[in-house]
Parts: C-alpha cells; sequence; structure tokens
C-alpha cells in the first residue's frame, strides 16, 4: 500500500512532475464548438439576480437576529444568515475566481472580494491555488484544494463541519501575510509578482476583524462577532457537505475527471448556496461554462459521463463508505460504471505513476 | 519574413478563432467582431493550453483552462492567472484568404 505525502515540496510533488503527470493532457467529452461557444457566452443578469436575492437575504435575516438578539427567537434567522455568509459565499467565491459568474469584469471582482473576506480566504492567494486545483486536480503533492486526504481523519473532516480547524489555520495565517507576505508553501503556487498584493489584502482583512472585535468588546456583546467572522463557522456546514462530495472518495492522480469528481443532482435552495457546482464533472471539464448554463451542459455531455448521484443523501451513502474504507486501505477509491454510450476512462496515464494508483484496488 | 496563406476568411466565425499549425508551430487566427483578423501564438503563457477551445468576447480571448485573458490584437496579458503577454503575428487579407506573416 502506497503512503500518500500531500506537502508541495515532498516526494509526490515531485514524482508528478517527473513522472509527466503534470504535463499529460484531460480527457474531455466531444462537444461541437457551436454549442460550446453558446454555453459559455457570459451575461450579466443571472448573476444580478441571484446576488441581489443573496445579499438582501442577508440583510434581511442578520436585521431580523440582531432585532430579536439575544432571545434564542433569534437563533432560526442567524441559521440562516450563516449559511449564505459561510457557505454561498465559498460558490461566489470560486465562481468569479473563474470570471465567469458575471460578464462585466468589475462585478466578478466585487463579489470575488466579498466572498474572499467572507469565507476567509486570501483573494490575492486563493485565485493562484483554485488555477493549481483546476490543472491538477487532486495530484497528491501538488493540488493545494485537496479536501479529503488520504488515509482520511475522520474527526478532522467533522470538526470542519463548523470550520474550526480552518479558522484556526486561518488567523495565524493572516498575521503571518499581514507582516511578512505569502508563506514558502504559498509562494510555490503565487507568482512574486502578486505577493505585495497578497500582504495588502491580508492588511485589509486583519483590520476589518480587529475593528469588529474592538466594537464586540466595546458593547460587551458577541453581537457583532455574529454579524462579522462567527457566521463561517456556524453557517460552514453546507459547504463542507457540498465540498466534501466533489471528490470525496474517487480516484487521485488520475487525467479523466470523471473518475476524480462527482455530479449530484440536488434541491433548489441548495443549489442556490452552490451556484450549480453540484455539476462538478462538467464545471472541471470546462471551467469556462457560467454557473447558470452548467444544467444545460450536463444534457448535453451526461451521456459520457457515470450517472450523476441522485441527491445530497444518496452521494453520502456513497462517498462515507469509502472514505471509511481509506481510513485502513488509502489507495481503495470509488470507481463508478460508465453508461454504455460513454468512452472508456482514460486510464493509460496511470501506468506511468507506479504505486500511486493501482487500478486493482478500485472497485 | 514569409506572409503564408493560412485559412480562408470563412473559415473562422465572426468573434471567433481557430487553430492553425504551421512548420511544427502552433497558432491561433482570430476573426474579431469587427471583421478584421489577428494571430497570435497558439498556446496559453500560463501552461501551454492552446487557445483554440477557449471564447473570445470583442477584443479578448479567454484561455480554456483558467480563464485567464489576452487582449489578442496586442497579446497583452489581461486576467490573472495569465502574466506573459502572448506572442502575435501580422496578418493580411487578400481575397479570400488570410495571411500570416510567421516570424
Ligand atoms: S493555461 Fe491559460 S490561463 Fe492557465
Amino acid at each position: 500500500m502506497s503512503k500518500r505525502d500531500y506537502s508541495l515540496f515532498g516526494p509526490d510533488a515531485k514524482r508528478a512532475v517527473e513522472s509527466g503527470l503534470t504535463a499529460a493532457e484531460w480527457y474531455h467529452t466531444e462537444v461541437p464548438r457551436k454549442v460550446m461557444k453558446d454555453l459559455m457566452a457570459r451575461s450579466d443578469q443571472p448573476a444580478i439576480r441571484d446576488t441581489i436575492i443573496l445579499y438582501g437575504s442577508m440583510v434581511l435575516f442578520a436585521g431580523i437576529g440582531i432585532a430579536l438578539w439575544p432571545s434564542w427567537w433569534s437563533a432560526p434567522f442567524w441559521l440562516a444568515y450563516g449559511v449564505l455568509y459561510g457557505s454561498a459565499s465559498d460558490s461566489r467565491w470560486h465562481e468569479c475566481s473563474h470570471g465567469t459568474a458575471f460578464k462585466t469584469p468589475w462585478m466578478n471582482n466585487w463579489v470575488y472580494q466579498i466572498a474572499s473576506f467572507m469565507i476567509m480566504r486570501n483573494s490575492a492567494t486563493w485565485r493562484w491555488s483554485h488555477a493549481r486545483h483546476h490543472s491538477e486536480t487532486y495530484f497528491v503533492g501538488r493540488d493545494p484544494e485537496i479536501a479529503v486526504m488520504r488515509p482520511p481523519e475522520v474527526a478532522k473532516l467533522i470538526l470542519n463541519f463548523f470550520g474550526i480547524l480552518d479558522v484556526i489555520k486561518f488567523f495565524p495565517n493572516l498575521v503571518q501575510n499581514a507582516l511578512f507576505g505569502p508563506t514558502a508553501a504559498e509562494k510555490t503556487f503565487v507568482p512574486e509578482s502578486e505577493w505585495g498584493k497578497v500582504q495588502k489584502v491580508a492588511i485589509v482583512h486583519l483590520s476589518i476583524y480587529l475593528a469588529t472585535i474592538a466594537l464586540a468588546v466595546w458593547m460587551g456583546s458577541i453581537l457583532p462577532l455574529m454579524v462579522v467572522g462567527l457566521p463561517r463557522m456556524y453557517g460552514a456546514w453546507h459547504h463542507v457537505m457540498t465540498g466534501l462530495l466533489q471528490h470525496g472518495g474517487l480516484a487521485d492522480n488520475v487525467i479523466d475527471h470523471r473518475l476524480n469528481s462527482r455530479t449530484v443532482y440536488m434541491n433548489p435552495i441548495s443549489r442556490f448556496i452552490y451556484w450549480n457546482m453540484n455539476y462538478h464533472v462538467e464545471h472541471h471539464m470546462f471551467p469556462m461554462v457560467p454557473y447558470h448554463a452548467l444544467p444545460r451542459l450536463h444534457e448535453v455531455i451526461k451521456d459520457d459521463l457515470p450517472p450523476p448521484n441522485t441527491s445530497i443523501a444518496q452521494a453520502f451513502a456513497e462517498m462515507w463508505p469509502a472514505i471509511k474504507r481509506q481510513v485502513m486501505n488509502e489507495d481503495y477509491f470509488i470507481k463508478r460504471d460508465l453508461p454504455p454510450t460513454a468512452k472508456p476512462y482514460r486510464e493509460d496515464f496511470h501506468h506511468y505513476v507506479p504505486g500511486m494508483m493501482p487500478p486493482a484496488a478500485a472497485e | 519574413m514569409p506572409w503564408i496563406d493560412a485559412c480562408s476568411t470563412s473559415d473562422i466565425d465572426e468573434e471567433d478563432l481557430i487553430r492553425w499549425d504551421h512548420a511544427g508551430k502552433t497558432f491561433a487566427i482570430y476573426h474579431s467582431p469587427d471583421g478584421e483578423f489577428f494571430a497570435t501564438a497558439g498556446l496559453c503563457t500560463h501552461e501551454n493550453i492552446h487557445l483554440c477551445d477557449g471564447l473570445v468576447m470583442g477584443n479578448l480571448i479567454e484561455c480554456p483552462k483558467h480563464n485567464g485573458q489576452f487582449d489578442y490584437r496586442t497579446g497583452e496579458a489581461m486576467r490573472a492567472p495569465v502574466c506573459v503577454n502572448l506572442k502575435t503575428f501580422p496578418v493580411k487579407v487578400e481575397g479570400d484568404r488570410v495571411f500570416v506573416e510567421v516570424a
């Protein structure tokens, strides 16, 4: 059984480069150029509508929460506000970092900056880590956004439903970024020309947190932190739940997104919060397609993909036992059957990465 | 520098591009919304992905891999993660043929 090293400086990172894995070409379903052009077309209207609904609801829920504070009657409003702050911000951050949410660049940038603050990510750093996540999705030692490392530490995954580990990691990093710029690991994927920006963003974020804490101390109440900061914890569960499903239990070190990503049909509220990223195979294969066109893209290519999971619960029922099995055997992963209409999985590359993904480990 | 007959004007839709390979090199040829033609190196300067599957929006080409953008008229890198400009090549149209001056 192989032992994975997720460090960006470790032997697996080196092996991924030396073996040619990082330079290999990913599998893509064939889509006629005209159809793809139509799917890629940008528009402001859907994202403006969704952003008004999102920020409008946040103001409303937080307003009622503040009005009813400190009564327990305020709790449901905080829970609703928290999910929008601590989970919907993840999908807004994501889509706007691709620049596909809006047609107008400044709108993408504004929503990206606000979402980055709420989800506690440095907007200048994470743009680059996400580029790496797309080029080298789930390559061990290369992808800085692997949510489930093998062998999985189940307790840590559960703690993160409340953002605990993310937040504990975030603040020392924020202070370090504000004082000295990017860390050594961040410097591996952020180009030098952007290091100053990383520091500037960190100073702005840190100042907002310090001002919020000062206000809380002055008021003698945690209320300001209920609005800024804490919702990243009490509202994180939805983005962690959907985020785990993106790649959890599936293959790593492969060059076919049908093997390492999961598409899940979801209820409309979760799809609003998640901005259609439940079509995750589609998004990885064609990151140019905006979130609002992903359902259409799904219809176009679904015959070439493994059947989607039919609900969040059904997807968890598939993923969770696999994660538990990976605790004992980190080479284990789920390999879903393709429909007869699909091209076979692109597995040729696995043979060049000894020990990383023995096909026999799959089911 | 030689002018090479690359393609017909009708080979590229308006506001679109095609891939063109010549003498072991790969290029992208664009048809702008104003009806003009341009040529650049074919591969994105970020990670060597071919731009031919990308999206032309006005004077910009968006790379299909990480959504980096270039102004294809000047090659200027316009949106992260691309930082290095794209090489451009002179283009002329004679009749219905598009010629590229390859360096
Ligand atoms: S390869 Fe073109 S933007 Fe990354």
